[in-house]
C-alpha cells in the first residue's frame, strides 16, 4: 500500500529578504520545521527570487549533492575548482560539494529577476572529490514525457551525482496521462509542480504544490491544465 | 543558557565559516577546530553539549575519534554535519537538542 505525504505551497516556509524572496519546501536556514526535515534522502528544495544583479557571494559546501535549476533568468557561476558560466532557463548544473567547495551565485541579469530552484541531496558517499557540470535541457523531449535529467550514471541521460536518484521533468498538454515507474526498489518519488494543475495518484496539485509517494513501483499522473510542468525527484527513502 | 558545540572538520576555509556562524548567535557557542587531538583536547577541558562531525573524517578516524569523545563524555550527542554552511546548521542543532 503506498504512503504519501502532501506539502502545500503555502505550507512552504518563507522568508523574504528583500532581494532575495525564498520558499523552503523543507528546513532551511532559519526556517525549522521538525516535520519538514527531508523526505528520503532529498534534503533541501528551494524556490528563490533574485533581484537583478543580486546574488550569494563566495560561500563554502561539503558532503552534499547540489542541484540547481533555472526557471526564469540566468545565474553566474563561480567556484574554487576554476569553474566560471552561466547557467540559463532551460540548464541544469549539478555540483557534487565532497570534501569541500566555495562558490558565488549571482542573477547574471542586471535588469530581470531570476528564478531558481535549488535542490540538495545527501551523497551515498562522504568526502568525494568535490566536482562540477551543466548540461542543456532537451525541451522538446519534454513535452508530454517525464524526460530524465539526472541519475546515478554518467552514462545515462542528464547530469550524474553521488546518489541512487533520478530526475525527470515534463510539460504535458490538458488531459495528457501517463505512468512513471520508480527506477529503483525502495526509492520513492517527490513530485514538484513548477506550473498549472495535475493529479498525481489522485492528489490534486497546483503550482509549487510538493507530492511525497513512497511503498510503490509507480505513480499515476494526469495533467488537468495547459501548462502543466512538473518536477519527478525519485530518491532512496533510506539515509546512509 | 548558552549551548556549546564543537565543529571538527578538515577544511580550513569551512572551519573558519562554521566558526563565524556558530559564533552569531547569542545562545550558540562555537568551538571549530580542524584536528580530532585539539577536539579530544577541547572535550577532556570544557562543557560540550554537542559536536558537530564536518568535511574531511573518513570513517576510521571517526569511529576513533567518537569512541574517544564518548569515553570523556559518554552522553555526548554527536551528529554528522551537511552542507558545510548556514543552510542546513540551524535545522540539525536544534533536531539533535530536541
Amino acid at each position: 500500500m503506498s504512503q504519501f505525504i502532501l506539502h502545500k505551497e503555502n505550507t512552504r516556509g518563507h522568508a523574504n529578504h528583500g532581494w532575495l524572496n525564498a520558499h523552503h519546501s523543507f528546513s532551511f536556514a532559519n526556517y525549522y520545521n521538525p516535520e519538514r526535515m527531508h523526505f528520503g534522502v532529498l534534503r533541501v528544495l528551494n524556490d528563490d527570487l533574485i533581484d537583478g544583479g543580486m546574488g550569494f557571494g563566495t560561500h563554502p559546501h561539503d558532503n552534499m549533492e547540489i542541484i540547481t535549476i533555472p526557471l526564469a533568468g540566468a545565474i553566474a557561476h563561480k567556484d574554487s575548482m576554476g569553474n566560471s558560466a552561466t547557467i540559463t532557463a532551460g540548464e541544469i548544473q549539478v555540483m557534487s560539494a565532497g570534501t569541500g567547495v566555495s562558490h558565488s551565485e549571482y542573477n547574471a541579469l542586471a535588469d530581470e529577476q531570476l528564478n531558481l530552484l535549488q535542490i540538495w541531496l545527501f551523497p551515498n558517499k562522504k568526502n568525494v572529490t568535490p566536482r562540477y557540470d551543466q548540461q542543456t535541457l532537451d525541451v522538446e523531449a519534454m513535452h508530454n514525457n517525464f524526460q530524465q535529467i539526472l541519475s546515478p550514471s554518467a552514462d545515462d541521460a542528464g547530469v550524474w551525482i553521488q546518489q541512487d536518484a533520478w530526475f525527470s521533468l515534463g510539460k504535458f498538454d490538458e488531459g495528457f496521462e501517463t505512468e512513471y515507474k520508480i527506477k529503483k526498489a525502495g526509492n520513492g518519488v517527490y513530485a514538484f509542480v513548477i506550473s498549472g494543475e495535475v493529479t498525481i495518484d489522485g492528489q490534486t496539485l497546483s503550482k509549487r504544490d510538493g507530492l511525497g509517494i513512497w511503498d510503490t513501483d509507480s505513480i499515476s499522473f494526469k495533467a488537468n491544465t495547459a501548462d502543466a510542468e512538473v518536477l519527478l525527484m525519485d530518491v532512496p527513502m533510506e539515509l546512509n | 543558557m548558552q549551548t556549546t558545540i564543537l565543529y571538527i572538520g578538515r577544511d580550513t576555509e569551512i572551519t573558519i565559516v562554521m566558526n563565524r556562524l556558530l559564533n552569531a548567535r547569542p545562545e550558540w557557542k562555537g568551538i571549530c577546530v580542524c584536528t580530532d587531538e585539539e577536539a579530544v583536547s577541547i572535550c577532556e577541558e570544557q562543557k560540550i553539549d554537542l559536536v558537530l562531525l564536518g568535511n574531511g573524517i573518513d570513517q576510521n578516524c571517526e569511529e576513533v575519534l567518537r569512541a574517544k569523545l564518548l569515553s570523556i563524555k559518554p552522553n555526548l550527542k554527536i551528529i554528522q554535519h551537511y552542507g558545510g554552511g548556514s543552510g542546513l546548521l540551524y535545522g540539525e542543532i536544534m533536531g539533535a537538542l530536541g
